[in-house]
């Protein structure tokens, strides 16, 4: 079996959040990782090799420094690594973006993508399913279960309230939730190794059946009007009251904002 | 793409277990104020089977016209069928706005049909409003009146970003849901339904579903709760969570807690926020006797709104909190529980 497992390199926006003194994010002083629910499904990738027996393909696309996630992922397991970068790629909404994964893959064999249900930068959870749509593949998103059997997969999808157990036909594309499992460390042999394994660096020219017109900043349907760093609010009003005194003060904080 | 043959406001009105979701007519709801600038008219895309019955209720809520794609194959959610359903609205009626809800259905099913119609989409928006882009002049560019401006967080919380989609359409956007407001639902209102059937051919791309599991109340995932009722160390026992639930159920919240309550063995790691926890930005976050430490505060601090209850005056809560109450949350909480279920009863 091959299993593709796209991957991202994201500034570490949980628990690590660093702000200036004006209030608006020091990016500069926050780590990069590999996106949380990325890492979840090379796990769950590393998992089904160790069951099944697999070849696990990781890709990224980003900035050259992005060799740095697919290190990581060949530190815990991965077998091959593929580094997709390119000026002209620069820019990408989730359109645009999934328009060059989905390039890229088309370039490789497998039965089984696995992408995170979504980046911690951007929050759209929008490129698993458009590179599964770009490919005509079955997608089945917010994966928290995922086994194998015979030339099929069967998942747990997870809603609101409750989970659909879904069989799909492989290939298939699937968006894992961080919640799947808890990933591996990377072993110190795995780390030794990867820093001398061999990364596949791919540019424009290596995407398939892609048109320049659907790349980079210019190919993106979404255009940003504005954006602005949120500054951050300060203490509220805080109160010393009486029990009752209390619960009336909040009630009517409540009616205010339309909340009962 | 001839953008002018677009017309219209759209929004998908998510059923499951043919039970409107609130999410619809909130979209209803901010709709009808973008087709009111827009001089022009909400549809309401009702997708499922056996749903027409619903199309009248889409109406007192605001829909001028309901299409309605009902087919056995559309009776649970599922990408594909789903994905084809609306895809081939949008190619037949032309909108020039399509809103679905940010829920686990919309955030599937709206990146699958932008790529299919092969136009943008702007993820999560909490602010939608009509505007020019660019947002002013720019020489030696066109100034395009009447677009879609989409207003999302990102990063975490940490930037809010305005998105146009000036070049293509439709113009389409998920939605939070419990930001947009409903309006005053219309007794009597009739829906125009449109029924529209594209066809439904099973292939490869349907999955097939084995089995629904409906979530017993444990599962409770608290990344997606819209409230959460958080307790902390001082709330001092396990058992005395008990107050927390009840206050949890008068709101249809869930409970959560602080690394303490989960190292006290007071509640399940699932329910941890914080560093070590989870993040969470619910709609109402409630820190009862929650001392607030920076690692607490990492992971719910982008909380819509967040009312503190804490004996410590000096509690580092109280810096982030929107409204904080200094006192006892053995009396607080219990007597907030009951005004809530008086102001319910009403």
């Amino acid at each position: 079996m091959k299993i593709v497992v796209c991957i991202k390199q994201v500034p570490d926006t949980k628990g690590g959040v660093k702000f200036n003194p004006d209030g608006t994010l020091d990016r500069a002083a926050m780590l990069s990782i590999m996106n949380p629910d990325d890492k979840a499904g090379l796990e769950a990738a590393l998992r089904l090799k160790e069951q099944y027996g697999a070849e696990v393909t990781v890709i990224t696309m980003g900035l050259p420094k992005a060799d740095e996630v697919l290190r990581e992922a060949l530190a815990m397991g991965a077998d091959h690594g593929i580094l997709v970068t390119d000026r002209v790629l620069g820019g990408a909404d989730t359109w645009a973006t999934s328009t060059t994964v989905a390039g890229a893959i088309r370039n490789l064999e497998y039965d089984l993508i696995i992408t995170g249900r979504q980046a911690i930068d951007g929050d759209t959870a929008q490129v698993g399913p458009q590179i599964a749509e770009h490919l005509g593949l079955p997608v089945i998103s917010y994966a928290q279960d995922i086994k194998i059997e015979g030339d099929s997969v069967i998942v747990q999808r997870q809603y609101e309230d409750r989970y659909h157990e879904l069989k799909a036909k492989m290939p298939c594309l699937i968006t894992a939730l961080s919640e799947l499992n808890t990933p591996r460390y990377m072993t110190p042999g795995g780390i030794f190794d990867a820093y001398d394994a061999e990364v596949t660096v791919w540019g424009r020219a290596d995407l398939k059946d892609v048109d320049d017109s659907d790349l980079g900043l210019k190919g993106s349907p979404t255009k940003i009007a504005k954006a602005s760093d949120k500054v951050r609010k300060g203490a509220g009003e805080k109160v010393v009251l009486d029990t009752e005194e209390a619960v009336a003060y909040l009630m009517g904080k409540f009616k205010e904002k339309h909340i009962i | 793409m001839a953008l002018e043959e677009y017309k219209g406001v759209f929004v998908f009105a998510q059923q499951v277990d043919n039970v409107l979701d609130g999410v619809a007519f909130e979209l209803l709801g901010k709709g009808k104020d973008l087709a009111a600038v827009l001089n022009t008219e909400v549809t309401a895309v009702l997708a499922g089977s056996d749903v027409k019955g619903l199309a009248d209720k889409l109406a007192e809520y605001g829909a001028d016209r309901v299409i309605v794609v009902d087919d056995p194959e559309l009776k649970e959610y599922r990408t594909e069928p789903y994905a084809h359903a609306l895809a081939s609205v949008i190619d037949e009626f032309k909108p020039e706005i399509m809103l679905v809800g940010a829920t686990a259905i919309g955030r599937d099913l709206g990146p699958t049909v932008s790529a299919r119609v092969k136009t943008g989409l702007t993820a999560d928006c909490t602010v939608l409003e009509i505007g020019d882009f660019p947002l002013n002049p720019v020489a030696g560019e066109e100034q395009l009146h009447n677009q879609l401006l989409m207003t999302r967080p990102a990063f975490g919380g940490n930037t809010i970003a305005t998105i146009a989609c000036p070049y293509n359409r439709p113009q389409m956007a998920t939605v939070r849901p419990g930001v947009m407001q409903k309006i005053d639902p219309i007794a009597g209102a009739k829906a125009n339904v449109v029924e529209f059937n594209p066809g439904f051919t099973p292939n490869d791309r349907y999955v097939e579903i084995l089995n629904v599991v409906k979530a017993v109340k444990n599962t409770a995932n608290i990344m997606d709760a819209k409230i959460l009722v958080s307790g902390g160390r001082g709330v001092g026992s396990q058992e005395n969570f008990r107050l927390l639930d009840d206050l949890a159920e008068v709101l249809g919240g869930t409970v959560s807690c602080s690394r303490a309550v989960v190292e006290n063995g007071w509640q399940p790691v699932d329910l941890q926020v914080g560093q070590t926890g989870k993040t969470v930005r619910p709609q109402i976050y409630f820190a009862i006797g929650i001392s607030g430490a920076i690692q607490h505060v990492a992971g719910m601090e982008e909380s819509d709104l967040i009312v503190a209850i804490n004996k410590d005056e000096d509690a580092p809560i109280f810096d982030v909190a929107d409204y904080g109450l200094v006192g006892d949350l053995n009396k607080i909480v219990p007597a907030l529980t009951a005004a809530l279920k008086a102001a319910q009863n009403e």
